[in-house]
């Protein structure tokens, strides 16, 4: 009862505080300082029309690189804590003969044909928009995480409509880490060749609002796309594989 | 005068936020089921990048996308603030990180309890 009335006084102290903040706002009718020199001097510099990409790939570049970072350490995570040991399988052999039952009636109930021709028709479709989104991802909305989230909702479906298939681990591995590294490399060349870790402009910033320009932009998208993609994936498939299936 | 065309949107999506915000911490306090703590969480996650957003807009402000719509001479006075949205996006994707260790967890106590009652878990008190 005791923590009941203490959590209840503990966010009535939040919503008062937040009322505090709400009461006082006022919108905004023109951009901060930081935001007016990103919109000016973005487009001249780094040839990129999407602004919030070029805040987030160059200006803000090593940010993102410790987002991908975060990203890797959660799915390394995942995998160590959803991985299937010895033990764990002794422990399915324990389970109550019913469970057993119902989790194999589970594990090979197939879904139904139009799901599964719909993914075979879809998922290159699919896979295909995320690439679109990542590569425009500095002309248009988007760019590598929302195309690599949408790389993995494809994946999602594929293991919702044939439970069964493999996904190789192996190949998951080599493509993030390959992605990962030369993520690090394009970084590392800004350094040397331009102004700075993961300056954009390694590269010719090429005609503006054309598909090849802003420099290393796109080449920058291109693998965090696919980390992303990738390790989505494969925590997905760490979440289904938790009880079948061979490592 | 219509009182809800007077109101700035950025105003709502802020109260809105906060809103999410107080909802996902009473979540987070008062539920004992695991999965529904970590909807608490990321009802709050979503909440904090609705104020981020919303703090970002400046009025009449379009996406800072720069072409045909938005020439960038006049740039300036036409998008919103970058960089909150940038912010949120790199947000978005440590929530999503965080909450897929926390459910990984969850799995794993679950199957070493058969529980997702957090009461039950005592032994792994200080």
């Amino acid at each position: 009862m005791i923590k009941r009335i203490f959590i209840f006084f503990m966010l009535t102290l939040m919503a008062m505080v937040f009322f505090n903040l709400a009461s006082n706002y006022t919108e905004n009718t023109s951009l901060s300082k930081l935001g007016r020199y990103y919109v000016e001097k973005g487009p001249q510099e780094l040839g990129a029309p999407n602004l919030v990409t070029a805040v987030v790939v160059t200006y803000r570049g090593l940010d993102t690189l410790g987002e991908v970072t975060v990203l890797f350490i959660s799915a390394a995570g995942v995998g160590l804590l959803l991985r299937r040991t010895r033990r764990n399988q002794d422990d399915d052999e324990g389970l109550e003969q019913g469970d057993r039952e119902e989790e194999t009636a589970i594990k090979h109930k197939p879904a139904s044909e139009i799901v599964e021709t719909a993914t075979e028709l879809l998922l290159p479709m699919v896979i295909l928009f995320g690439v679109y989104v990542f590569m425009n991802g500095h002309l248009s909305p988007g760019g590598g995480f929302q195309g690599g989230a949408i790389i993995a909702s494809g994946t999602m479906f594929l293991l919702l409509a044939l439970p069964e298939s493999h996904i190789s681990r192996l190949m998951i591995a080599i493509t993030e880490s390959m992605s990962g590294f030369s993520y690090v490399v394009v970084g590392v060349l800004g350094v040397v060749l331009a102004g700075g870790f993961l300056d954009n402009r390694i590269m010719d910033l090429g005609t503006y609002g054309s598909l090849f320009s802003a420099g290393a932009i796109p080449l920058i998208y291109l693998l965090v796309g696919l980390k992303v993609g990738f390790e989505l994936s494969a925590v997905l498939d760490r979440f289904r594989k938790e009880d079948t299936g061979p490592v | 005068m219509n009182i809800l065309t007077d109101i700035p949107v950025s105003f709502i999506v802020l109260c809105s936020g906060l809103g999410l915000i107080l909802i996902g911490l009473w979540g987070m306090l008062t539920q004992r089921n695991m999965i529904r703590m970590i909807i608490g969480f990321s009802l709050t996650d979503t909440g904090i990048h609705m104020v981020m957003v919303s703090i970002g807009y400046v009025t009449g402000g379009t996406a800072p996308i720069i072409n045909d719509a938005v020439p960038m001479a006049d740039a300036v006075n036409r998008v919103v603030d970058p960089v909150p949205s940038a912010l949120v996006l790199t947000a978005i994707v440590i929530g999503l990180g965080v909450t897929a260790v926390m459910l990984a967890f969850a799995v794993r106590i679950y199957k070493a309890r058969k529980t997702l009652n957090i009461d039950e878990c005592t032994e792994s008190r200080w």
